[in-house]
């Protein structure tokens, strides 16, 4: 991982220089015209923000159950990096709706839970922040219950009609749109990569300098 | 045993709050005074505000919900007795369980008390499906509950516990608080509409079933220090 780790965040880096030539070749949306293509970074920020949400729950899991300071220190970095994407996502989002909706907000079923689970992995930070020792594990509760929260953003759309558009618009992207949009995909899930390496080696050198601390002390 | 130990721990709760009511009568008065407040908000000139009794119901739950919840775990921190019953040989989940069942209570009497009032002081038609309103009631409260119980049991070793069981807690448990209301605002339109209530208590039910199983699977490893 150390190795290949230069190279990948070179490649990241090249990624997203590259993505705003690559989107602005990509074709214009029949109704929406130049405003869509903030769908290319829109959705992308969801996905990683979705796949740091999985990695937070399983690690909390497993850090819960087995008691593993890795798994810890893992769950703390893609908490951290959810709140991250989804910012960016909420970001995005009204900047698109406000053009095309005609409002920066709605409170429609996907964007209110939207901004609860992203509320709910802040108060994961605030959590580890202020709770003191044997905070750990309840920044665990909350990982895996914003797990658990997040099917139903998911499906929230689909179950309840709402404005925003639906979760199968893309597979039915036209392949001149499909391909940017997947190139965007994986720079924002190999920037989470990138991310998430830099945040656990930080938190492991942290609890080694802690170790070292307490054996001085001793 | 399971149901023994929680009925057990239902009964010392019952027992300790008989003596004084003291979470009881607190937890009454700060409801009846959040619905104060919101009659001075939402009623002007003598008319309520469209739909506002419904929403004004719900955080009054939530909101005297938080208060019992932090006074009940705080008389157990204050005697380390939640550490003895931890200790106690008995499944941890029926700790839980009896808990549980002690808030549940305790809300279902706040809102025998909230529901009326709402009703009468915002001219709301609540009561015209009860069993509906006892369902959306019953519901909600378990939802809340379910969290609240495993995030304040969990809190009672925390620093800050007080600040941060609303902010660990409300963020998961406002989707339930969505679901009350708007099944609630359904049953006050004219006609009550019975359809969309009834599609709000499933996805209440939905809730309730997910936010249960987590809370009774990791309340053994959440106790443990």
């Amino acid at each position: 991982m150390k190795k290949a780790f230069g190279p990948l965040a070179a490649l990241v880096g090249v990624m997203f220089v590259a993505a705003p030539f690559v989107v602005a070749n990509a074709p214009y949306e029949s109704t929406m015209g130049l405003v869509q293509k903030i769908f290319y970074f829109h959705v992308p920020s969801w996905f990683a923000m979705f796949t740091a949400i999985g990695i937070c729950g399983v690690a909390s899991l497993y850090h819960l159950f087995k008691n593993s300071p890795k798994a810890d220190r893992l769950a703390e970095a893609a908490g951290e990096l959810a709140v991250l994407f989804g910012l960016m996502g909420l970001v995005t989002g009204p900047l698109w709706g406000r053009k095309s909706w005609g409002v920066w907000w709605q409170w429609d079923a996907k964007l209110t839970i939207a901004l609860l689970l992203e509320m709910t992995f802040i108060s994961g930070i605030l959590v580890r922040k202020y709770g003191g020792p044997g905070s750990d594990k309840l920044a665990a509760a909350v990982g895996i219950f914003g797990l658990a929260v997040t099917p139903f953003v998911y499906e929230a759309v689909n179950i309840w009609r709402t404005i925003h558009p639906l979760t199968s618009v893309v597979p039915t992207l036209s392949a001149a749109m499909a391909g940017p949009f997947w190139f965007c995909v994986s720079a924002f899930m190999l920037l989470l990569v990138v991310l998430l390496t830099l945040r656990v080696n930080l938190g492991a050198r942290q609890a080694a300098l802690d170790e070292l601390y307490l054996a001085q002390e001793d | 045993m399971f149901f023994r130990t929680a009925w057990l721990v239902l009964r010392k709760d019952i027992a300790i709050e008989a003596k004084s009511f003291e979470v009881l009568t607190t937890t009454l008065f700060f409801a009846v005074a959040c619905v104060l407040i919101f009659a001075f908000a939402f009623v002007k000139e003598g008319r309520p505000v469209e739909d506002a009794a419904a929403g004004i119901l719900w955080i009054a739950i939530a909101f005297s919900g938080t208060l019992a919840l932090g006074r009940t775990f705080e008389r157990e921190r204050y005697g380390e007795t939640l550490r003895a019953l931890l200790l106690a040989p008995a499944p941890r989940a029926a700790l839980y369980v009896g808990k549980l069942l002690g808030m549940l209570a305790l809300l279902a009497i706040a809102e025998a008390l909230l529901a009326p009032m709402v009703a009468l002081m915002f001219q709301a038609a609540l009561f015209s499906r009860p069993l509906l309103l006892v369902g959306l009631l019953a519901g909600g409260t378990l939802g809340f509950c379910a969290v609240g119980t495993l995030f304040a049991a969990m809190l009672v070793r925390a620093r800050s516990r007080d600040v941060l069981l609303p902010i660990l807690l409300y963020p998961i448990i406002i989707p339930v608080i969505i679901a009350g209301v708007r099944g609630t605002a359904a049953l006050l339109s004219t006609p009550p509409d019975d359809a969309t209530a009834i599609m709000w208590l499933g996805i209440l039910g939905a809730f309730d079933t997910v936010f249960l199983t987590l809370s009774l699977w990791t309340f053994e490893p959440l106790m443990t220090e």
